[in-house]
């Protein structure tokens, strides 16, 4: 058996309970050692990932693909940025735990394994650690009344949606017989003999998944825990599990039930139409920014899925170049508006960052990129997103999906745009307080990213290509 | 009457249901809400294991142990939110989670 399939995990798992070790035997403070050692812990998973060869191995419970080496470095690139921007608001916060990045990798764990699963086993169990560790990480300001009402709502509804999940994970059991994904498609390659217990079993994985990536509806969690966990956790939130979670969710429709298209692609159309409603008609009205990135956050699911219907090479590659350009996009957001401090209180209503281009001239230039890119204004990166995706829909002859998403980026643009408005043409207030080095190179990496990605695609769009060519073999 | 695998399938579906009523229609109490959850898992596990015994299969009993223990976790975790989210709003009605608006 070839266990160094899993080495990335198994080292990354092992630097948590080292790294745990050196929080719990040190008597000063660690928060800031354990946060360094574990964006180092990162690193050297990121470096094992890149030198891994592929291969399927533990009796077929885990894959390692291109595919799931695309996803798997997206999700400790989107991980480490996590860690760095929690750096600065814990220290202010009174949240300098050293379990805060401990808890933060096994999550990051949980992923890796969530893009490796091969068999409904390894994909429940990769899902849960994934949600376990974060369930917690809403809840970790321990003394705060909103943080933990978030922890108690993302806590109830998540296993309810896990508790979903694994109901129709027994279901596809009972009726095919096997928990390989390689079996399942070979067993489910006569749609004629498909049952419709089994079809039920699918449309419940779905439900579950659709959980994890807020998709309407299974949405209703978003805004209050976006709004009531602590931002840094938010950050976290909106980048890394996505990229798990819809790279689960794209291999789990695209191999073992890629013959069922048919009967998926119709539920996932559905979801994808209202996601990008929900996300462009609810932001409308918010005042509270973390509660707009949550519906804003939404309706990118919503594009994210339209790849996903589309069913083809194309429509796979396209998913994951956007969930590419989100995840600098979204971590540079939440690293401005980490930035939005006066006086160390944390501000949180979009009308505070009024003036801002007189007194931060930079950081007002960071916002206003991410809002053209979340809006799909070329040449940022979210144009490009939209533009593969898009065409992958036309090229499916799914027409109706295509101009429902551009309309609702057309909303869309509205209500990014007000905050651009509101930044460069509004009377101002106070200054913020002085950005922490932690903070900006965040939002210079991730505003270098987003402008300068039209430069030089073509390595990330190939990488992209060889990834959705490796899960529909 | 022999007990075949149709009513092994019945009862984990009354639990499913029951535990998702138990969620949704439940306005008083959290602790509730954590049984209800509790009993959605033990639905999958009663299929898990009717399938595996009729299928001749012993992947399924494998899951089962794997889903005690993720249960077990769960709970845990969860008795501890509720336990901070009582300590800071003094109650934990289903009704008196209401800070945020959804």
């Amino acid at each position: 058996m070839n266990w160094t399939l899993a080495l990335p995990e198994i080292v990354l798992a092992c630097c948590g309970m080292a790294i745990l070790l050196i929080g719990v035997l040190q008597k000063r403070d660690t928060f800031h050692l354990c946060s360094m050692l574990t964006v180092g812990a990162f690193l050297i998973t990121a470096e094992l990932v890149v030198s891994g060869s592929p291969g399927l191995g533990y009796n077929g419970l885990f894959t390692v693909d291109t595919f799931s080496t695309f996803v798997k470095l997206l999700v400790l690139v989107a991980a480490t940025l996590g860690v760095i921007l929690s750096l600065d608001y814990n220290e202010h916060a009174n949240l300098r735990r050293f379990e805060f990045p401990v808890l933060m990798l096994y999550s990051t764990v949980g992923m890796l394994v969530m893009a490796s699963a091969s068999n409904l086993m390894s994909l429940y169990l990769g899902l849960e650690l994934q949600s376990l560790s974060i369930y917690v990480l809403a809840a970790f300001a321990r003394d705060e009344l909103r943080s933990s009402e978030a922890g108690l709502k993302y806590f109830v509804l998540g296993s309810l949606a896990s508790g979903l999940l694994l109901y129709g994970v027994s279901l596809v059991y009972g009726f095919s017989g096997t928990m390989e994904f390689a079996r399942l498609a070979q067993a489910l390659s006569n749609p004629a003999h498909v049952s419709p217990g089994l079809t039920v079993g699918v449309v419940f994985v779905i439900a579950g998944l659709a959980f994890k990536i807020s998709a309407v509806p299974f949405h209703m969690w978003t805004p209050d825990v976006y709004e009531g966990a602590p931002t840094p956790v938010t950050a976290f939130l909106s980048t890394a599990p996505k990229v798990a979670a819809i790279a689960l969710l794209m291999r789990v429709m695209a191999t073992p039930f890629g013959h069922l298209l048919v009967q998926w692609q119709q539920v996932i159309i559905l979801v994808s139409i209202l996601s990008m409603l929900l996300g462009a008609l609810g932001a409308i009205g918010q005042r509270n920014i973390k509660r707009l990135m949550a519906y804003s956050s939404i309706g990118h699911m919503g594009y994210a899925l339209i790849g996903l219907a589309a069913g083809s090479e194309a429509g796979l590659r396209g998913v994951l170049i956007y969930m590419l350009t989100y995840v600098f996009m979204s971590a540079g957001t939440f690293a401005c508006i980490l930035a939005m401090r006066r006086r160390g209180r944390m501000l949180e209503q979009i009308s505070d960052l009024a003036g801002l281009s007189r007194t931060d001239p930079g950081l007002a230039l960071a916002f206003a990129i991410f809002m053209f890119s979340m809006a799909g204004i070329p040449p940022f990166t979210g144009f490009f997103g939209k533009y593969f995706i898009f065409t992958s829909a036309v090229q499916s002859g799914l027409w109706t999906l295509a101009v429902i998403g551009v309309l609702t980026s057309v909303v869309g643009a509205f209500y990014y745009i007000r905050i651009i408005k509101v930044i460069y043409f509004d009377a101002g207030g106070a200054e913020f307080d002085h950005c922490p080095a932690s903070l900006s190179v965040v939002a210079a990496a991730g505003a270098l990213f987003t402008t300068f990605f039209f430069v030089l695609p073509a390595p990330f769009i190939a990488a992209a290509d060889a990834a959705a060519k490796a899960l529909l073999l | 009457m022999a007990v075949d695998l149709f009513h092994y399938l019945f009862v984990a579906a009354m639990l499913l249901v029951m535990g998702i009523f138990g969620i949704f229609l439940n306005r008083k109490n959290v602790i509730v809400i954590l049984m209800s959850i509790e009993l959605i898992l033990l639905a999958a596990n009663l299929n898990l294991v009717a399938f595996s015994a009729s299928l001749d299969d012993l992947v399924g009993q494998v899951f089962v142990m794997f889903t005690l223990t993720v249960a077990a976790a769960e709970a845990a975790i969860g008795l501890a939110i509720v336990v901070i989210y009582f300590r800071n709003r003094g109650s934990i009605q289903v009704e008196d989670v209401n800070l945020m608006k959804g």
